[in-house]
Parts: structure tokens; C-alpha cells; sequence
């Protein structure tokens, strides 16, 4: 590089070797980083669109924003009426708990319903039950559940306290200066509080002083938006020249900012010091739950505490959706209810009969009693005329009848998800190595609708790839550069950076093109070689990349770690390191790079921020050689309206050729510009920029126009091409996707070429499919393509329906369709009436693929289907902009990787990788479905035997609803006697192995078409209910007319023939056989029976010793073993039958999996065609 | 400003990428039961099952039901209807006057012819019909800490409507079982020749000896204006008042029969006994009906063909069934 000469802009740019600081360049980097403060280049669009929205949309007015006078928290908050920095996450305390805890669980409906009955039943006309019995299983739901929520509010409360007994220096308000230790509780909004590095922010606070001397200060988010790099954040130079005499108390400082809000990449506020005003913004702010790094110390004031800092406002709880299973269920519920009001009416109805019919025989018969003579006068004796009578029968039976609604059904699918939830979160397979993170269930209450899917809907970015950019090839002047071969680690090929005697090397490795390599380190004079070199070096500057220096085992290497929020440009910062240009420093004002061995200073003077209109960033850099540059490097469809097309048209055509060749093979492209700024361009560039980014208002805009105004005539670089690589075994999940029936469709924001090229790359598009393509950019035009698209698909399908019959999942007959639409036409076409037109499409296509969708957009998309169909929708995506799709969808998914973490907090299930959706759809999905739907239809024919058994009791007790079991058996009979195996079941039990539901996927269509669960069954179901209970009534009742028996004996035979004719039903439909579920179905058996013993054993119960009795003789062993074989014989033929000739694909499967061979079948049912399509290997 | 601002940092703390040592690991411990894999058995309704399971079935209950018949077949009953011919023609009209008159004379005898040879013990039964023991009212009626103890007499609780006397004494036993306590009486005789019942023993010892108490003595009982049935022994403890443990051990069905006594002797084909009962307890108020029931006993209780048939009937469908399916089966395999 040229040095030593003078250029017009005199010794404004100097060596790297110059240490004083000159007074002159005080002001230059003083602006500079009022730009780089403004300057955050997010990986997407919509984080700044959100940052523009609020910088143009809400100015400060001092109405709603809170004043902070830094040091003095007493003027800050003269009331004491902000909150301090204590943080409550728990729930209740000792006090409220009770109270609280009840309000929160009576707003299920079914408990007040229980807590209904509880109270009719303590009307003394009413006592059915005695009043312990009754109150008993809703107070065991209510304690269960309260202990639940304790056990995590204590677990609250413990983190709670060691949170805010945390200790940070705080600045001694008495105006000594120094710092003493305060604990986080006791900090106060206005406080100056000192933060060392690797130490946690106690609270939001707007910066002061930094130990670096430009006021930078570097944080770690990553409990705050999981995103592992370091973010930079600047003090203020007004505030950084002025410590001293703030600390002493002797300014008078306020901060004006904004009221507490939960946008973390947003802040707006001013400074006032001496009466100079400074805007402030989010990259002077640093947030409670991030860690200094990399920096000594840093002094801030506090703006918010506790409750208020933005991450306590983010921290929202999971949502609460509620499962089609739970919906459906709830459908069945009122048919139980109708049932269960059928049989009161029909009890007390038959009562008013039978009084009617008995009118005159009360008087005297000696069980009816109707007087009371006790008192003297004669008054009638707990009757109240024939009607009322009627109606407090209706009760008391709603009161005997009321299991048929099954209360501990709830309690049960609670356990059940949190058993189902701790399998998915324990599962090995769905453990990501790369990130380190587990399986996250954050709603409890949708596992089952994991089975159910029909619809995912999926972003690319981060998503499907990797989100880790890498440097593939590059396009310099129109050539292309695209033979670059992998380095290996320690090859000598890899560029390292000698320090003293320590070699620094990139922390990642880029293949490099060896004809680049050589062109730019020999050939650096010709003309192409100029070019390359700065095209690298536009690479290594134009950014807002950190580099860190990182110790290796061997003292002699250090590795470079680029960090940043984007990862386009750490890949491209990676790439000019691997060709020779080194990012090794930078501070808010200048930057060192690396030149091929040769270190030199570059001043930073300005920088434009990336935003999603201009879709380019640029930055002014003065070079050594006393020039100054300005960089540019955008999108293609921005750049090539900035570029000087006058003298490069055909390197502009070259490059576009390149950029098309590298998009067409997936890679992420990006367009790099130059223009050398004269003087005057310069000096005028830089007075509009220090007058737009110290306006107060609408800054924003105006920085965006100083922008624009300097972004224009460039001289074309080049291009890059970035893989963003695929996640592993995207693919292959793709495919068992689709083979399971579930329609995959890719909303990205990439371009329409990209998105196609990671279709194909992901195997969701095939070379065989037809693509209907929709990019309109008019409402008429978009209507048009519409309906030649729906032309299309229908002469396709009115050709594959003649040729396929049946109606399950994409068949192979047919000709696939893929559609391709862009958001430009989505604009037009979502909610307009053309929406029904691309329901229709879309839904006939096998894939629909949508590019440069807004995020908004994506959740439109998400509701088209959820909106017009029953099908089950699920979202996956990993960003900020996915948090709408995923909130909309039926279920959401968020993965945890690359960006951040508001994916993951919006979503309902949290996971490292694409791929684990396969697992998690096929198998725990299929497993979560088939195990509830199970569960609730066990539990609504469990509790309608008893019920019906009870019924049919009453109809010979004068429908007077005495009942023979005793009240204790009937309270503990579904919490106790036949509760834990349904759990158990629920959770253990597996129709399928996970091998053979990932080798099937096909099997997945189980729970799509709701066979587990459904009216049909529902119904039969419920008829074997009452056959069961006719049979365990009837035989006993049979066997035992005419006899001694009293009701007591009687009902304890009830008891038990009931009790363990529930848990046979239950363990001949169990698929699955371990040692839990043999303990649990007969120890359920064996502890009902000790239940009744032992009610049997109290001497003020009228049923004392009966049970003793009666198992004595060889009548009840012989009713009870009657009652078994005649209760089941329906039931297992049925199933005997079902199995032998409605074969479904599980059941081929389970005999599969039993047999393993299928040499049993011929192939002729219908459904093994269905199989057999997709392995038709199996059929001999 | 030499100071390149990243080596500060200088430990590997700053990386937070994947390939920086990982200390604590979130990989899910590997077990069985975590990972859903616990050995199990996998039962699959294969034809063999099906059939071997209808068949044993049925090669269970088809004996167990012959056993059944022929115990209940050995059974000897004789069952007797009287209460409506135990009441004087004249007053058949008014049934409820006749019964309700204390003046009257209940006596009334009945002879009973053996049909087969009964062997002791015989049991004597009363049967009521359509007396619901199981009704509502009544059989909440009752209070048994009373029965139990004497410090408990005032504990009547639950006895409405017969808890107290008018005078508001406690009644003991209270409630309205006790008040309605059956008080026909039978004497039995083959000839001249008094056949002796012995009404010792005919409760269950656990109600003797914990829910009855040895010193619980009747108080105030049948005082009312309504008689409801007998009067009880007030020098006799409860735990002695077999008839009364008895008839508080609720039937579970309308119809119901209560032991009486036990004529330990056997009877010969063609013996004609004659009863001399009192008929005094009231059930022409609500049409139930009052059978005397002598009867012998087997293994499986009284005379009841249901169990067998019912055994029978499930047997012989299994085996049915069993049929069914081999021919299902060898019909129309898969």
C-alpha cells in the first residue's frame, strides 16, 4: 500500500502504530459511533422493520416517559412508586396461596360442576352421600393439583431468592463516590451501579462509562434471546468524559426515556448533561440476564428493575391451547350428560309413578313411614307432596349419578401428558448434540395432537438449514471463482495471522479457490487483482463484525472467533480471512485488518445500518492510503439499482449470469459495491449524517436518507454465493413426512430461485413434479394465474382420480403438483376472496413452496388451512419472524438454534432439530394419540358401568337411590380402585415399537383419521358399558333372589365383580405387557379388595364384616367368575373378529412386529394395498 | 488503543459454539424405562388364542354348571303363602282393619306337606315380597352407635321419624328398621310331636359381638301410636335379640327372606307338618305378600337352577363360539 502521501483530507487517516489520540479525531469517531450505535445489522428483515417501526412511530413525548436523574434515585422516584429490582416469578405466597390456588383451578367448568354436586349434597333433603364421601374426590383432585403447583411455586421461590439476594457495587448516593455492594432487591431506578466482566446486569440500564476508552462494552444475551454471540454496546462520550463529576454528584444528568416495554431490540430515550441533549438507543442499553464480556467494568444507571426490566416483561408463561382430543372429548362429555339426565329424569319420574301408585299405602307401610308422631302433632316425615318429591329425587340422583362424568378423568390426563412429556423430554432421539438442548415441552395440554397432523408448516432459514452460513464462491468483476477446495485444519494452506510469535487463525475454515488465492497474492498489481483485493477487503470491512481472540491448548495458536449478529457476514468476514484479509480488531472508531501479512488501520466514519427497505448496508471507511471509501454490499435486486451501469454493463450482466448459476444451486447471494468518495462528497455526506443522527426526531427516516443519498453510482465488485447448508437429515425427514401423509409446506423469506433450489436440495420438490408458479404483482394478474393454475390442477387430478381409488395420503399414481408463490401475490391474494381460489390449489398440490413472505404472511397462510378445513396445522420455525405462523398453527414448534429464542418462548414444543420432527410426529405423536384417546374412552366406559350398575339398583329400591355399594367404594372407585392403571396405560403402553412406526410412516394416518378415537367408538363403547353392567347386575341379582342376602354383602359383590371386570376389559386391550403395568392392573384389583375389607371391618358401617361373609360361600366366587367370563365374551369376540377381518395397517404391524415375517398374508385386503404401495417388498 | 480489543477475553469463555468442551451436558441418561424400551409381552388375539381361550371357557363352566343344577336339584323347599289365606273370610275386604284390631285372635294354622326327604339342618324362612328394606328412608333409619353402647342411648341420629317419644326419651334401638321388626311366630309339629325350632345362632357372630351390645337394653321401643311391628324383650340385651340382628341386616332386594330358625332333624318324604303361626305383622297395608320357606341347603346355597343354567348357557356358547371360529378360521383364512 501506497503511505506517506498526503491527500486532500490531511492526516485524518493514520497507521495502525500511532498511539495518542488526537483531539481532532475526537469528533470523527465520536460520530462514528453514534452511527455504529444506530448500526444493528439483524440476520432478517423483520427485527429492524420492528426498530424503524418504532424509531419513526413513537417519539418521546414527555407524557409517557419516565425521567431518570442518574445518581439520584430519590428524585428519580419521590414516591417510591416504581417498582424495585426485586423479581417475583413465583406465584403465591404463604397467604394467597390457598385462596389463589382455587380461584386459578375453579376455572376448569367440570370443577364446578363437582363442587356443584358437593354442595347440593350437604342440603340435608339431598344427603346422599355422607358429607366426608362426598367432598372427598374433589378434594383429592383440588390437593393433588394444589400440591403440583406448590412444589413448582416453591421451586419459584427458592430461584427467586437467590436471584435477589444477588449483590452488585452501587454507587454511594451520599456522593463519596465510591461503590458499596447493595443486593439486586434493594436497587433503585436511578441508581449508577458498576457491573464487572462475566458478571450478570442486575437491571436495564443505560450506560455511562465503559473501562474501554471509546465507551464499548461487549454482553452476552444468551439468556435473554439464546443467541451466543457478543453484542456490542456504547457509552456515550458526553457521559464517558463527564464520570467523574456524575459520580461526585456534581451535573445534574437525566435520562428521558420510555415507559417499561418488552421489545428487547428496541429503546428509546434522550440524555441530558450540561443541557446538551443525546439521543440514546438500543446499543446504549444493557439488559438484565445478559453477562458483560470482555470488558473490565462498565458503569450504568438504572432505568428499569424487577418486573419492569425487559427480560421479566418477556418472560411470558407457556400458552394454552387446548387438544382436538379435549374438543372432541368434550363433545362426548355433554352426550354423557344428556345420558346422565336421562337417567335422573327417568329415576325420579318412575318415583312420582310409583308414589302416585302407593298414594295410599304410605300411610301405613312400615318401610315408607310417612308420618312422624314423635313431635305430638302428626307432621308428614321428610315428604313434600309428590311433585317436590320428584324434584329432590332428580337431585339426590344427579348426586348418585355424578361419575358419569368423569372428574377424575381430568386429573388422570394431566398425568398422563406430564408422564408422555417427561418420555418426549427424556427421549435420546430427539437430543440435539450440536446445541446442547433437550426436548421442550412448554404446553402441557396438546400432546395428543401431535398424532393428528396433517399440515406442518415450515421456515427455511434456520429451519430446514442450518443457519450457518458458509463461503462458497464469489463472482469478482464477473468472473466467477466457484473451485474452491476444503482446507484441511492444519494444512499449510490455511491463512494464519503472525503476532509476535503467535499464529491467529480463523476459528472456521472456508475452502478457497487456489486461482483466487494466487491472483490476489501475486498478482496484486494487474488490474484484476486490484479488484479481488478489494472485493476482499469490502468483505472484511463492510460489517459490523467483533472478532475475538480465543485461547487454544497450544499457547503458541490463537483462534479468531468472528462474532456478530449475522451470520451472512461472519461467513463472508470467515471467507476474506481464509484469502488473507484478517478482521483482528475493532473498536467503535476504526478497524484492523489483516492485508495479506501486512496489519493496517482502517477508520470506520461511517456506517448505514442494513434495513429491509434499502435491503443493503454500507459502510465509509478511511483507508491508509488516505482515501476514503465507500463499501456497499446488499441484495441483488437493491444493488443493481445503485450500481454505475454506464461503463460495467457487461461485468453487471456477467455477475447477474453468476448470481443466477448460484442461486439456482441454493446458495444465499449477495451483491458487493465500491465508490471512492471524493472531499466534497465526503464533507457533505458527513454534515447531513451528524445533523440526521443527532435529530430528535423521526431519525430513523432521516439517517435511511443520508443513506440512499450516498448509495448510489457504485462500481460493481462482485458477488457471493453463501451455502446455507442443509440440517442433517432434512431429507429423509422430508420424505417419511410426506409418506405419513402430512403435507409439507416451506414459507421463507428467501427468494423465489433460493426457495426452489432448497426444495430440490431437500428433496420436497422432484424432478417429476408439475410446478405451478403464481408470481403476480396485481390483483387481476394474480386472479388470472389463480384460475389457470386451478385449470391445471384439476385436468391432472380428474386424470389421477380415474386412476386411483382410494382417497388416503398423496398416492404414487397420481401426478404430483408443486405450487410456487411469492409474497407479492400473497399480498393480493390473502384475505380477499381470491383466498378460496388458492385454498383450492393448494390443497390439490402435493407442495406448496412460498418465498419472500412476510411474517405476517406466514400466519395468514398457516390460517387459510386452519380456517377451512379440521385438518390439524403445526408451524416450525426458529426466528422472530416465525412466532406468528407458530402462534396461529395448532401446534407450534420452535427450534432452538442460530437466532434467537422467541421461537422457541411463543412455541409450544421446543426442539434442536428439523429432523426430530419424524420421532416426534411418528412415533410419540402416534403413541401421545393412541394412549389418550384411549384413556378418555376407558374412563367414560368405567365410570358409565358403575354407573349403569347403580341404576339398575335403584329400579328395585322403589327409585329411591339407595345404593348398595357403599358410599366409600363409590367415591374411591375412580380415584382409587381402577384410577392408576388407565394412568399407567396412558402412559407406558405402545401399540407399535418406535421402529416400526419410523419404518411405516404410513401408520401415522391412525391418528389423522381419527380411528382412536371417535363417535363410532364412542357409541360401542359405551353399549359394551352397559352390557358389562347389565351382566354384573343381573347375575348376582339372579343368583341371589329370593335368599337372605343382605344389601350389604350384595353390594360388596358388586363392588369387586365391577372393580376388577374394569381392569380385565383394561388389560385385555393393553398392547403392551411390562412389570408396571402387571403391578398396576392387579394391584389396582388387589387393593380394591383390601379397600373393601377394610370398610367392611368398621364396626358403624352397616355393612360390618359382610365381605367376610360372603366370601365364604362358593355362591360369590361363582357369580364373580360368571360375571367375568359373560361381561367379556362381547367384547372379545368383537375384538377376536376385528382383528381377524377388519385389518387395519397396525394391526399387520403389531403381527409383524410379533412374527416378524408376513408369510401369514396374501395380500388380498384391501388396506395392505395401501401398505403395500410404499413397501412393496412385503407382499409375496 | 494497541490492545486488540478481543484478546481481553482471552479463555475460551467468550465461544458459545459448539465445539467448546461441554461440562454439563443435557443428554438424556440412557435407560429402558426412559426411553420407553422396557422388556414387555405383547399378546395378539392369533386364531389358537381365540379358540384355546373360548374352549377352555367352556370346558370350565359346562361342569361347574352341571355341579350347579344338580346341588340346586338336591335342594328341598317347601314355600308356603299365607298371608292371604290367613286372615278370616269376613274380613277379607278390610285386611288392613283385621290386622290393625289387637282384639282379634291372629292364629292360624297351616299344614306343609314333605315332598322329598329333608335332611338337617332345615332352615325356616320368612319371605316378604314387595317389603322394600332397601328403600331409602328406611334404611338410612337406624343408628348404629346406639345398638353398640350403652353410653350411647341418647345418640339417635339419622332414626327419624322413630327417634324419640313423644315425651322426647330416646328410643333404643331407634329408626325405623327396628320399629318395623317382623313379629309373625311359627310353631311346627309333625303329629303331636313338637318339631323344635332353634332361633340360636340364626345371626352372624360379628353383629352379636361388636355391633350389638351386651349391655344395650330396649328402652321405650314400639311406645308410639303406630305399632310397626314387634315389641322387644326389654330385660334381654340386644346382642341377645337374634330375631332383631336378624332384621337389621338389610335385604339388598324387595323380596327377601330372613332366617327364622333351624329344625335340626331330617324330614321324611310324605311328613305332614302343621304350623301354628301367629299372623300378626302388617303387610296388607302395602299388598306384600308373607311366605313361610323351609328349606334345605347345599354347597352353593338354596334352590336357585339360575347359576347353572346361566353356567351352562355361557359354557355352551363358547364352545360355540369355539366352533365358530375353527370353521371361520379354516373357511376363510387369511
Amino acid at each position: 500500500m501506497a503511505d506517506g502521501e498526503r491527500t486532500a483530507f490531511g492526516d485524518l487517516l493514520r497507521p495502525i502504530a500511532d498511539p495518542p489520540v488526537r483531539p481532532d479525531l475526537i469528533s470523527l469517531s465520536a460520530s462514528a459511533t453514534a452511527a455504529a450505535s444506530a448500526a444493528v445489522d439483524p440476520p432478517h428483515g423483520s427485527r429492524s422493520e420492528a426498530d424503524r417501526l418504532g424509531a419513526s412511530l413513537k417519539e418521546l413525548a414527555d407524557a409517557d416517559a419516565r425521567i431518570v436523574f442518574v445518581g439520584d434515585p430519590g428524585r428519580t422516584d419521590p414516591g417510591l412508586a416504581l417498582p424495585g429490582n426485586a423479581v417475583r416469578t413465583a406465584k403465591y405466597s404463604f397467604l394467597t396461596f390457598i385462596p389463589r390456588n382455587l380461584f386459578e383451578q375453579f376455572r376448569r367448568l367440570a370443577y364446578v360442576y363437582f363442587l356443584a354436586i358437593a354442595v347440593l349434597n350437604q342440603l340435608p333433603q339431598l344427603a346422599v352421600f355422607g358429607r366426608g364421601a362426598s367432598v372427598l374426590p374433589l378434594a383429592f383432585v383440588l390437593l393433588v393439583t394444589a400440591v403440583k403447583d406448590a412444589y413448582e411455586d416453591w421451586r419459584r421461590h427458592r430461584s427467586d431468592l437467590v436471584e435477589n439476594g444477588r449483590a452488585a457495587p452501587v454507587l454511594d448516593p451520599a456522593g463519596s463516590g465510591q461503590f458499596r455492594p447493595r443486593r439486586w432487591k434493594d436497587l433503585r431506578v436511578g441508581e449508577v451501579i458498576k457491573v464487572l466482566a462475566d458478571e450478570s446486569i442486575p437491571c436495564d440500564m443505560v450506560l455511562l462509562a465503559t473501562s474501554d476508552p471509546t465507551g464499548v462494552a461487549y454482553v452476552q444475551t444468551i439468556n435473554l434471546d439464546g443467541e451466543s454471540n457478543l453484542k456490542t454496546r456504547y457509552a456515550k462520550q458526553e457521559t464517558m468524559s463527564r464520570l467523574p463529576s456524575i459520580t461526585a454528584g456534581s451535573v445534574t444528568t437525566l435520562i428521558r426515556c420510555e415507559t417499561p416495554n418488552r421489545n428487547i431490540y428496541g429503546f428509546h430515550a434522550n440524555l441530558e448533561v450540561d443541557g446538551k441533549r443525546v439521543s440514546l438507543g438500543a446499543s446504549n442499553i444493557i439488559l438484565r440476564g445478559c453477562e458483560l464480556k470482555n470488558t473490565a467494568w462498565a458503569i450504568g444507571v438504572a432505568v428499569y428493575t424487577g418486573n419492569e426490566t425487559k427480560v421479566m416483561l418477556n418472560s411470558s408463561g407457556a400458552t394454552s391451547k387446548r387438544s382436538r382430543l379435549e374438543t372432541h372429548m368434550n363433545r362426548e362429555t355433554l352426550l354423557l350428560s344428556a345420558i346422565l339426565i336421562t337417567l335422573c329424569s327417568a329415576v325420579s319420574i318412575c318415583n312420582g309413578i310409583w308414589l302416585a301408585i302407593h298414594r295410599d299405602e304410605l300411610e301405613l307401610s312400615q318401610y315408607f313411614r310417612k308420618r312422624d308422631y314423635s313431635g305430638g302433632d302428626e307432621k308428614y316425615y321428610n315428604y313434600y307432596g309428590i311433585a317436590m318429591q320428584v324434584f329432590f329425587i332428580f337431585l339426590m340422583a344427579v348426586i348418585v349419578f355424578q361419575i358419569m362424568i368423569p372428574i377424575s378423568l381430568y386429573i388422570s390426563m394431566e398425568l398422563v401428558r406430564l408422564g408422555q412429556a417427561y418420555f418426549m423430554i427424556r427421549d435420546k432421539n430427539l437430543y440435539d448434540e450440536s446445541s446442547n438442548s433437550r426436548f421442550q415441552c412448554r404446553a402441557l395440554n396438546i400432546n395428543e395432537d401431535l398424532g393428528q397432523i396433517r399440515y406442518v408448516f415450515s421456515d427455511k432459514t434456520g429451519t430446514l438449514t442450518e443457519n450457518k452460513m458458509v463461503f462458497q464462491c464469489a463472482s469478482i468483476r464477473g468472473i466467477d471463482y466457484s473451485e474452491g477446495k476444503d482446507p484441511s485444519p492444519n494444512g499449510s494452506d490455511v491463512y494464519c495471522v503472525v503476532v509476535g510469535d503467535q499464529f491467529w487463525r480463523p476459528k472456521m475454515l472456508v475452502k478457497t479457490d487456489p486461482k483466487l488465492v494466487r491472483l490476489l497474492r501475486s498478482e496484486g498489481e494487474t488490474q484484476e487483482g486490484k479488484h479481488a483485493r478489494d472485493f476482499f477487503l469490502a468483505l472484511a470491512a463492510c460489517n459490523t463484525i467483533v472478532p475475538l481472540i480465543v485461547g487454544t491448548p497450544d499457547p503458541k495458536q490463537k483462534l479468531i472467533d468472528y462474532q456478530g449478529e449475522s451470520p451472512d457476514e461472519q461467513a463472508l468476514v470467515y471467507a476474506a480471512a481464509a484469502y488473507g484479509y484478517v478482521l483482528i480488531e475493532r473498536t467503535s472508531g476504526h478497524i484492523v485488518i489483516d492485508v495479506l501479512g501486512d496489519r493496517q488501520r482502517f477508520n470506520v466514519l461511517g456506517l448505514h445500518e442494513f434495513d429491509s427497505d434499502r435491503k443493503r448496508m454500507s459502510v465509509i471507511i478511511g483507508c491508509p492510503d488516505r482515501t476514503v471509501r465507500l463499501f456497499v454490499k446488499g441484495a441483488d435486486s437493491s444493488m443493481f439499482g445503485v450500481l454505475e451501469k454506464s461503463i460495467d454493463l457487461d461485468i453487471i450482466r456477467a455477475t447477474e449470469t453468476n448470481l443466477h448459476a448460484y442461486s439456482s444451486v441454493g446458495l444465499r447471494t449477495l451483491v458487493v459495491g465500491m465508490r471512492e468518495l471524493s472531499r466534497n462528497d465526503f464533507e457533505e455526506w458527513q454534515s447531513t449524517y451528524e445533523k440526521a443522527s443527532t435529530a430528535l426526531y423521526g431519525r430513523g427516516s432521516l439517517l435511511r436518507a443520508v443513506a440512499s443519498s450516498v448509495e448510489n453510482n457504485l462500481q460493481i465488485l462482485g458477488a457471493s454465493g453463501i451455502e446455507d447448508k442443509l440440517q442433517q437429515g432434512v431429507p429423509e425427514a422430508i420424505e417419511s413426512l410426506r409418506q405419513a401423509g402430512i403435507r409439507v409446506w416451506v414459507l421463507t423469506g428467501d427468494k423465489q430461485e433460493t426457495a426452489i433450489s432448497i426444495g430440490y436440495s431437500c428433496k420436497l420438490l422432484t424432478s417429476e413434479m408439475t410446478h405451478i408458479v403464481i408470481n403476480s404483482n396485481s390483483e387481476a394478474s394474480c386472479r388470472k394465474s389463480l384460475e389457470d393454475a386451478i385449470a391445471i390442477s384439476s385436468k391432472f387430478v380428474t386424470i389421477s382420480s380415474r386412476a386411483q381409488n382410494t382417497i388416503t395420503g398423496s398416492g404414487s399414481a397420481r401426478v404430483p403438483l408443486a405450487l410456487i408463490i411469492d409474497g407479492t401475490s400473497l399480498v393480493h391474494i390473502l384475505e380477499t376472496e381470491l383466498e378460496e381460489k388458492l385454498f383450492k390449489i393448494a390443497t390439490v398440490c402435493d407442495v406448496v413452496l412460498c418465498c419472500r413472505v412476510a411474517p405476517l404472511q406466514k400466519a395468514g397462510i398457516v390460517a387459510l388451512i386452519k380456517k377451512r378445513t379440521e385438518d390439524m396445522t403445526l408451524a416450525i420455525g426458529d426466528g422472530a419472524n416465525d412466532v406468528s405462523m407458530i402462534q396461529m398453527a395448532d401446534v407450534g414448534i420452535g427450534i432452538s438454534g442460530q437466532e434467537g429464542r422467541q421461537a422457541v418462548m411463543a412455541s409450544d414444543f421446543a426442539m434442536g432439530q428439523f429432523r426430530f420432527l419424524v420421532p416426534l410426529l411418528l412415533v410419540h405423536g402416534h403413541w401421545n394419540y393412541q394412549r389418550i384417546a384411549y384413556m378418555i374412552l376407558y374412563n367414560f366406559y368405567r365410570n358409565a358401568v358403575f354407573v349403569f350398575i347403580m341404576f339398575w339398583y335403584v329400579l328395585y329400591t322403589a327409585y329411591t337411590l339407595t345404593t348398595a355399594i357403599t358410599e366409600w367404594s363409590s367415591v374411591l372407585y375412580s380415584v382409587l380402585y381402577s384410577a392408576l392403571p388407565t394412568v399407567v396405560v396412558g402412559i407406558l403402553d405402545k401399540d407399535l415399537s418406535r421402529r416400526t412406526l419410523l419404518e411405516y410412516p404410513k401408520l401415522y394416518g391412525n391418528g389423522q383419521r381419527e380411528e382412536s378415537y371417535n363417535l363410532k367408538l364412542f357409541i360401542l363403547t359405551m353399549m359394551d358399558a352397559i352390557w358389562q353392567s347389565l351382566v354384573v347386575f343381573f347375575i348376582p341379582y339372579m343368583a341371589y333372589r329370593d335368599t337372605t342376602v343382605d344389601g350389604s354383602s350384595l353390594g360388596d359383590l358388586w363392588t369387586l365383580a365391577v372393580v376388577t371386570l374394569v381392569n380385565i376389559h383394561l388389560a385385555m386391550d393393553v398392547f403392551r405387557w411390562n412389570w408396571i403395568t402387571h403391578l398396576s392392573i392387579w394391584g389396582s384389583i388387589a387393593v380394591a379388595v383390601m379397600c373393601v375389607i377394610l370398610i367392611d371391618s368398621m364396626w358403624f358401617l352397616p355393612g360390618y364384616w359382610a365381605i367376610y361373609h360372603i366370601m365364604k360361600t362358593g355362591l360369590f366366587w361363582l357369580c364373580l367368575l360368571g360375571i367375568f367370563a359373560a361381561g367379556m365374551i362381547p367384547r372379545f369376540t368383537m375384538k377376536a373378529l376385528a382383528e381377524y377381518f377388519m385389518l387395519n395397517d397396525i394391526q399387520i404391524s403389531r403381527e409383524l412386529e410379533k412374527f416378524g415375517n408376513f408369510n401369514d398374508f396374501t395380500g388380498t385386503e384391501i388396506s395392505m394395498s395401501t401398505f403395500s404401495q410404499t413397501h412393496p417388498g412385503f407382499i409375496r | 488503543m494497541n490492545n486488540v480489543n478481543g484478546s481481553v477475553v482471552g479463555s475460551s469463555s467468550g465461544s458459545g459454539d459448539g465445539s467448546a468442551p461441554r461440562r454439563n451436558s443435557k443428554r438424556p441418561k440412557y435407560s429402558r424405562f426412559t426411553q420407553q424400551e422396557l422388556p414387555a409381552c405383547k399378546p395378539i388375539l392369533t386364531p389358537k388364542w381365540v379358540i384355546s381361550v373360548f374352549t377352555l371357557i367352556g370346558v370350565v363352566f359346562v361342569p361347574i354348571g352341571i355341579a350347579s343344577l344338580m346341588a340346586s336339584n338336591d335342594v328341598v323347599e317347601i314355600v308356603d303363602r299365607y298371608d292371604n289365606v290367613c286372615v278370616p273370610p269376613n274380613m277379607t275386604n278390610d285386611k288392613v282393619a283385621y290386622i290393625q284390631n289387637n282384639a282379634t285372635d291372629k292364629t292360624c294354622i297351616r299344614t306343609l306337606e314333605v315332598p322329598k326327604h329333608m335332611s338337617q339342618p332345615i332352615y325356616v324362612y320368612y319371605q316378604l315380597d314387595n317389603f322394600y328394606q332397601n328403600h331409602r328412608r328406611y334404611v338410612k333409619s337406624r343408628n348404629d352407635a346406639q345398638l353398640r353402647k350403652r353410653s350411647q342411648a341418647n345418640e339417635t341420629s339419622g332414626c327419624d321419624p322413630e327417634k324419640r317419644t313423644i315425651d322426647g326419651a330416646p328410643i333404643v334401638p331407634c329408626g325405623l328398621i327396628a320399629w318395623s321388626l317382623f313379629n309373625d311366630t311359627y310353631i311346627f309339629a309333625i303329629g303331636n310331636k313338637n318339631l323344635t325350632v332353634n332361633k340360636k345362632g340364626i345371626s352372624w357372630k360379628s353383629d352379636r359381638d361388636h355391633k350389638f351390645g351386651k349391655d344395650v337394653f330396649p328402652k321405650n321401643f314400639q311406645s308410639g301410636p303406630l305399632i310397626g311391628g314387634a315389641k322387644l324383650n326389654a330385660t334381654k340385651p340386644l346382642s341377645e335379640q337374634e330375631d332383631l340382628i336378624v332384621w337389621m341386616r338389610t335385604a339388598a332386594l324387595p323380596t327377601f327372606r330372613k332366617l327364622y330358625g333351624r329344625i335340626e332333624q331330617d324330614l321324611n318324604a310324605g311328613d305332614v307338618i302343621s304350623v301354628t303361626l301367629k299372623n300378626n305383622y302388617n303387610t296388607y297395608s302395602f299388598s306384600g305378600k308373607k311366605k313361610l320357606v323351609l328349606s334345605t341347603s347345599s354347597w352353593l346355597g338354596g334352590k336357585n337352577d339360575f347359576l347353572g343354567i346361566a353356567y351352562l348357557a355361557v359354557g355352551g356358547l363358547c364352545f360355540f363360539l369355539a366352533v365358530a371360529f375353527t370353521i371361520v378360521y379354516l373357511v376363510k383364512p387369511r
